[in-house]
């Protein structure tokens, strides 16, 4: 009797934990690891891809047994008939284990292929599909979302370009206008005010920031706006410093082409490292992701057989913002002035030390509340930053 | 001379041999071995069950395209306008799916109605190049581009405009329909939907016994040969060219369709995929012919599907499969050319358009008569 009790029981542990299973996390990859790599523009676009790009040539060095293979330009321009899934589809077919999607315009695509291959490792980047109390979640065993907290680089940025403006006017070319395009350009803004109130000591009302979006994270002819003429634009109505938001680095070529004419312009790029080498003199600094960390520790949970589904949204290691291995965003300086440099290291300092620009009293564009008096914004308020903030000029929502 | 089988032959295959060896030579001059390029081709389009299945889901559009398409080369008319044509298609296939999804109407009708939608709204936008060539004049090339680029702005500006996701405009597209209406696919992993291939099948069927075995079809012909002629013997030529168009636009509307409900399930900014283009070539390289199209859509669908291989394995561009499909047309038209020099033309091959031979529209000719 005992002995069918046993067998009983052991039945039951045994259904009991192929059902988790077939709903569990892909098992474990082992000791080699081949990674699928899609990326919504050129691998060397001295942006946002080329930042992913070497997020995971970071990953191969530092992980023995893996590789990649990879798939640049998935986006609808470049690679008509063609989707997402389809194409990580492709690099399953070389091998891939573990497929990265690195773009938001990717997800709809993103939760398809995780869906139909639930023994497949996948990362969507930037996404919120895992964040369980986000707006978007969708549970799904074989999926992480990998964000940076980007917030902290775009103020830094909004530092260095109110110390600089001698015009007083920063122009902010956006890429399409979502919750992350939202909450960047406001990031910029903040720290923008921080600076010009705090440490220029000026009116607020003085300064003037005005945001204009192209429609796309890179210039598509004849679809988007074009980002050169835009930019253009900023320069020939007041604004001497443009601060970008999309992947690619018009703001510092055509901030190279004006200061060559002798005008004093300059330019923030965004996303990249070395992305002001397109332009050094008229740099003033880059706030950048830095991926490789986070990605090592996904593929190494892939192959340890510890992934979990989950969300991450990962700070700077504020003992040294630009430490490759551990920090997931990072500041590199340009041609600030002294004074200019020396503040950026100081406001860098306050925000290790604890400063939060996300805090009220804040309102948003058209006016009404964001955050009352002394209250600091919820993860989830910043993430979901529903219009703009006031003070600055452009478009909110999509109309 | 006479021109026999095995001459046709040998300039056909000649043709193909030139567009290989020119593409080789680009190859080389990259650095890359061409072989290599090649078989990546082949493993990308039929290395596995999948991707072959991806290979059909990209012939059933071009497929669509290429049958309306031969329907207006019969009649003389370079409908360059398609493009615009699949983007309609696909527009009022997605309106239809947005007022019909909440009707309470079964999924499958649904998806029905939006197909038909889809054709007319492709069949209506042809139509209005017809009405610019017979009624105002305007060849029907420059009429059909500059559709093509209105209806890529009424696309955009539904996308971040009317039909914007909430509170976000993206080029991702319009937010995907609800999983049910989806055209079924074969198993719930495939990409793969059989309706749009019967739909497709269907249609270069339709269209083969339209142009080789109907009344009409050779009243198109007579049109696409002389419209004078074919205006002096009886034959309404506006009229029949307007018919030409509105079939090639509903076949062009319902490409647009198969790509909302089978492939991408919302609006995206580039959703026509260049199908149109991709079908002039295929008409062309077919030389005009019903049966022949079926394979070279094939052959394109496979290159296009195939070349996806090149930048993940050998680091090359994919656009090589357009430097080859381009190529291939070429070398093909070429060889007309010179066969044509050798041994005069000789009209065997059924329709195809002959604009050399008139300048002027069945509606000019009308007014000429009447002059």
């Amino acid at each position: 009797m005992k002995s069918i009790r046993i067998f009983f029981l052991l039945t039951l542990i045994l259904v009991a934990s192929s059902g988790l299973f077939a709903q569990g996390a892909p098992k474990a990859a082992g000791s080699n690891l081949t990674i699928g790599l899609l990326m919504v523009g050129p691998y060397n676009d001295h942006g946002w891809s080329q930042a992913n790009y070497e997020g995971m040539q970071y990953v191969i060095a530092k992980v023995p047994g893996t590789k990649l293979v990879y798939i640049d330009k998935v986006n609808p321009a470049d690679r008509p008939g063609t989707t997402a899934s389809q194409l990580g589809e492709s690099l399953v077919a070389q091998g891939a284990r573990f497929v990265a999607f690195t773009s938001d315009d990717m997800t709809d695509e993103a939760i398809k292929f995780a869906q139909a291959h639930p023994e497949i490792f996948v990362i969507m980047t930037s996404g919120d599909q895992q964040w369980k109390e986000g707006k978007a979640y969708k549970p799904l065993a074989n999926m992480i979302n990998i964000m940076g907290r980007m917030e902290y680089g775009k103020m830094i940025a909004g530092v260095a370009a109110a110390m600089t403006t001698k015009t007083g006017q920063i122009g902010y070319l956006g890429p399409l206008i979502n919750d992350e395009t939202r909450r960047l350009a406001s990031s910029v803004y903040l720290g923008a005010r921080y600076a010009w109130v705090n440490y220029l000591k000026k009116d607020p009302a003085q300064l003037k920031f005005r945001v204009t979006w192209i429609g796309y994270w890179f210039n598509i002819p004849g679809v988007t706006s074009d980002p050169t003429q835009v930019v253009d634009e900023f320069f020939n109505s007041g604004c001497d410093v443009v601060i970008s938001g999309i992947d690619t680095t018009e703001a510092v070529t055509e901030a190279s082409k004006y200061h060559s004419q002798g005008k004093d312009v300059w330019a923030i790029p965004y996303d990249y490292t070395k992305a002001m080498d397109e332009g050094k003199s008229v740099s003033l600094g880059v706030p950048y992701f830095n991926w490789g960390p986070a990605y090592v520790k996904a593929a190494k949970d892939a192959m340890a057989g510890t992934w979990q589904s989950h969300f991450e949204w990962n700070d700077p290691d504020w003992k040294n913002i630009n430490n490759v291995d551990t920090s997931a965003v990072g500041f590199k300086k340009g041609v600030l002035t002294v004074n200019a440099s020396q503040t950026v290291d100081k406001f860098v300092k306050e925000l290790a030390g604890g400063l939060n620009l996300w805090k009220g009293p804040l309102n948003l564009q058209d006016g009404t509340q964001y955050l009352a008096a002394g209250k600091a914004a919820t993860d989830l308020q910043i993430w979901y930053l529903p219009q703009l903030l006031q003070g600055m000029t452009g478009q909110s929502v999509s109309k | 001379m006479h021109e026999s089988r095995p001459v046709r032959m040998l300039f056909g295959s000649g043709s193909i041999v030139f567009a290989l060896l020119l593409t080789s030579l680009v190859l080389l001059a990259t650095g890359t071995n061409p072989v290599a390029a090649y078989s990546n081709i082949l493993q990308g389009a039929f290395g596995s069950a999948d991707v072959a299945a991806n290979v059909i889901v990209s012939w059933v559009p071009l497929m669509l395209v290429t049958s309306g398409l031969l329907v207006t080369f019969t009649v003389g008319l370079w409908n360059i306008g398609i493009e615009g044509q699949i983007t309609l298609g696909a527009i009022f296939t997605v309106w239809a799916e947005r007022e019909l999804a909440n009707a309470g109407l079964p999924p499958g009708l649904v998806i029905a109605l939006a197909m038909l939608a889809g054709a007319a709204g492709g069949a209506l936008w042809a139509m209005l190049a017809g009405v610019l060539k017979a009624f105002g004049g305007v060849n029907e090339i420059f009429g059909g581009l500059g559709l093509n680029f209105v209806a890529t702005a009424l696309n955009l500006w539904l996308i971040f405009g009317p039909w914007k996701r909430p509170g976000i405009a993206s080029m991702s597209g319009t937010l995907p329909f609800d999983p049910s209406l989806w055209m079924p696919t074969i198993t719930p992993q495939s990409r793969l939907a059989i309706i749009p291939v019967i739909i497709a099948l269907v249609g270069i069927v339709f269209v083969f016994i339209l142009l080789k075995g109907s009344y009409f079809g050779l009243q198109l012909k007579a049109v696409g040969k002389n419209p004078r002629a074919a205006y002096i013997l009886g034959i309404p030529t506006w009229q029949r060219m307007m018919t030409a168009f509105a079939l090639c636009g509903a076949f062009a509307g319902l490409a647009g369709g198969v790509q909302v409900t089978a492939v991408y399930h919302r609006l995206i900014p580039s959703i026509s995929s260049g199908y149109g283009y991709s079908g002039l070539l295929v008409a062309m390289l077919a030389n005009y012919s019903a049966i022949a199209s079926v394979p070279v859509a094939l052959f394109f669908a496979a290159l296009n599907v195939g070349s996806i291989q090149l930048p993940i394995v050998l680091k090359l561009d994919s656009s090589l499969a357009g430097v080859i499909q381009g190529f291939l047309v070429l070398f093909v038209l070429l060889g007309n050319g010179i066969r044509t020099r050798i041994f005069g033309r000789q009209d065997s091959h059924g329709a195809r358009p002959a604009r050399s031979k008139r300048s002027k529209s069945g509606r000019q000719c009308e007014g000429d008569d009447h002059e």
